[in-house]
């Protein structure tokens, strides 16, 4: 595996990078296991497994960069830097979540972090991103966009329209296309022709490279070299992080269409752990990654409880900030 | 007054907006070279660039995203979709996308763009590039839906709806590219959203119209006249929010109602105007518009789609015998 040097020389920064794991492996399961409760409604798609391809990637942008997401969106919040409290009200559609419950779990976002929010339309974000891209050029601004999409994105036309159109404006935007290798239920291999979403991404013109999403490590690295590529105007690049979801397609997909053998291969390559012993090898001791987790999953489990006291929102609410001109007007309760 | 075209109307009103506010800026297929199907970004290029007045491949989903994207980001694009036809390809865009991100993200965003997606016949452009879907976009919560019928409209509303904070539904009408009028271009100021125009004042009947019908309800307010009859002719010229009071006035002065549009009758918006007009003050309503068929090509079968006014000025009759 490699290791890159910047990250060898600073524990304290994994140190950092692997508490935003644990925040994301601790929110997944306390919301998976809301939603097994009947607390969490709708659907929840968990991030479980997948989380050193967001926090590798976030932790080499700026506040102002702007983040892009898809269903599957948790993980990409907290990386870029949402707050894990207000998303959780979210999901039990209370009053302080972050959309004040009009929105739930697949359509978070956080707009003060850049987070322009997650899509329940699969590959819709590509062409949001390049959008966004070209506003920041017309504002003469450095910001750059990031755009995450999954392995069952890439056979829409969004998203190879998007592929064409931001090499041929050269805009700043990060594809990182996350090949979990299975679109909802289906095999993705199964179903796209080709070799795959780098070849595609090169056809285009556009730079892209495979790497082991799972290694926080090569995350981390490609990630600070391509990002300070594009800033400096590199035009758009591609990022393959190749990972693997450790749970169904949401909260209630059981995944029964997975070979055994396969998860469990998957669940020797998963990132905690990974990152949990790069840790331990390199001079954290034990009882300080025990006490980071204890106090992380203190700091959900308080989350749970507070959202599933906290107010529910008025129904007039339902009313508001859908549009200035012609504005619904609240009907009112005993309608 | 300066007399010109519903395109170089709008023309004038784009130029406008862009030289007022450096984050307008435009996109779409063919707008620099060609200058828009109908001239209506005539040497725009030129004067703003090609930044900002971007020429873009025929990627229908990528114009109408990212002009989603780049409102959510701060500048305020128009998506030019050359016809409401094409413009299709991207409903998710538009649908899922403009129309509820302000919503579902509880307030954080907005989405400041307008799509423009002529609609209408223009003559022998057939089935695909000659359909009027705005009950579609109307339909829609999240979006302002609005059909310009003369070229000082043309020019007012869309500054208007460039400088509207929600995403708006711009539905120029092909049929009127080449329609002169009256513009007074020292008067700089939009023509305000959701407002009504009286084009005919009257006391026997309300017609409430817009885009391209407007000007076949007027003709057959005029037939009527000659008769005896006098009808109201309504522009709603915003199809969403339509002007509520201005409708309700008249047809309760009136005491009868009309829609007239050319898009198809069937789950039309006429439908929303009628069944609130009846609702709310009990007078007979009645609608025309086209029947559900595609558009056709042949010079006959064409014309048997459209609402002539004839047809209008005879449904009146029906109405008031």
């Amino acid at each position: 595996m490699p290791v890159s040097s910047n990250l060898a020389n600073e524990p304290a920064r994994v140190v950092e990078m692997f508490r935003k794991m644990l925040v994301i492996r601790a929110f997944e399961e306390a919301a998976g296991e809301a939603f097994h409760a009947g607390q969490v409604r709708g659907s929840v798609h968990q991030y479980i497994g997948e989380e050193s391809i967001a926090v590798g990637i976030c932790a080499n942008l700026r506040d102002d960069d702007l983040l892009t997401s898809n269903h599957r969106g948790h993980g990409h919040s907290i990386a870029k830097g949402a707050d894990p409290r207000a998303m959780m009200l979210e999901l039990f559609g209370r009053v302080g979540g972050t959309s004040d419950g009009k929105g739930g779990s697949m359509h978070i976002a956080d707009f003060s972090v850049g987070m322009l929010g997650a899509n329940g339309v699969i590959a819709d974000g590509c062409t949001i991103s390049v959008g966004a891209a070209q506003s920041i050029r017309l504002l003469k601004q450095d910001r750059i966009v990031v755009n995450f999409i999954g392995d069952g994105g890439i056979n829409r036309g969004p998203f190879m329209e998007a592929l064409n159109w931001a090499k041929v404006y050269e805009l700043p935007v990060l594809f990182v296309c996350e090949n979990n290798q299975i679109a909802a239920t289906t095999t993705t291999r199964l179903v796209t022709a080709g070799e795959g979403i780098a070849k595609r991404a090169e056809s285009f013109g556009i730079p892209a490279i495979t790497i082991d999403g799972n290694d926080l490590f090569e995350v981390d690295s490609t990630t600070a070299r391509v990002v300070a590529e594009i800033r400096n105007g590199s035009g758009p690049q591609l990022i393959q992080a190749m990972t693997y979801r450790l749970r169904g397609h949401f909260a209630h997909d059981p995944a029964g269409y997975r070979d055994p053998k396969e998860l469990e291969e998957a669940l020797g390559r998963e990132p905690m752990a990974r990152t949990e012993a790069w840790l331990l090898k390199n001079g954290v001791d034990a009882d300080e990654i025990a006490a980071l987790k204890a106090e992380v999953d203190g700091e959900i489990a308080g989350y749970v409880d507070e959202a599933a006291n906290a107010a529910w929102p008025d129904g007039a609410l339902a009313f508001t900030d859908v549009q200035d001109v012609g504005a619904p007007e609240f009907p009112g309760e005993s309608r | 007054m300066t007399e010109m075209t519903y395109a170089q109307a709008a023309r004038l009103g784009l130029q406008e907006e862009m030289a007022r506010d450096p984050k307008v800026w435009a996109l779409g297929e063919d707008l620099g070279y060609e200058g828009g199907m109908a001239g209506q970004y005539n040497d725009l290029q030129a004067e703003f660039g090609p930044d900002r007045i971007v020429d873009t491949p025929i990627s229908e989903s990528t114009i109408m995203g990212a002009a989603v994207g780049a409102a959510l980001a701060g500048t305020r694009p128009i998506a030019e979709m050359r016809f409401s036809d094409f413009a299709m390809c991207s409903v998710s865009e538009l649908v899922n996308q403009a129309a509820k991100a302000r919503y579902m993200f509880g307030g954080q965003a907005r989405v400041p763009m307008v799509a423009r997606m002529p609609i209408g016949i223009r003559g022998g452009i057939a089935a695909q590039h000659s359909q009027s879907p705005e009950a579609w976009y109307a339909h829609t919560p999240g979006l302002v839906v609005v059909t310009p019928s003369t070229p000082a409209n043309n020019r007012g509303l869309l500054k208007a709806s460039i400088r509207c904070d929600d995403p708006v539904v711009y539905m120029e009408h092909k049929g009127l590219w080449g329609m002169l009028g009256e513009v007074d271009e020292n008067d700089q100021e939009p023509i305000p959203l959701g407002v009504a125009a009286t084009v005919r004042a009257g006391s026997d009947i309300t017609i409430v119209s817009w885009a391209a019908q407007v000007g076949v309800a007027a003709e057959a307010a005029d037939v009527l006249a000659a008769d005896g009859i006098s009808a109201e002719v309504i522009d709603l010229r915003t199809l969403y929010p339509w002007d509520r009071d201005a409708v309700m006035n008249s047809a309760a002065r009136t005491g009868k109602l009309l829609v007239v549009h050319e898009a198809v009758r069937v789950g039309g918006f006429g439908g929303e105007v009628a069944a609130e007009v009846a609702e709310t003050l009990g007078v007979p309503v009645a609608r025309l518009g086209g029947e559900r068929i595609p558009i056709p090509f042949s010079i006959p079968l064409e014309e048997a789609y459209k609402i002539k006014a004839d047809r209008i000025a005879g449904r009146v009759k029906e109405m008031l015998a």
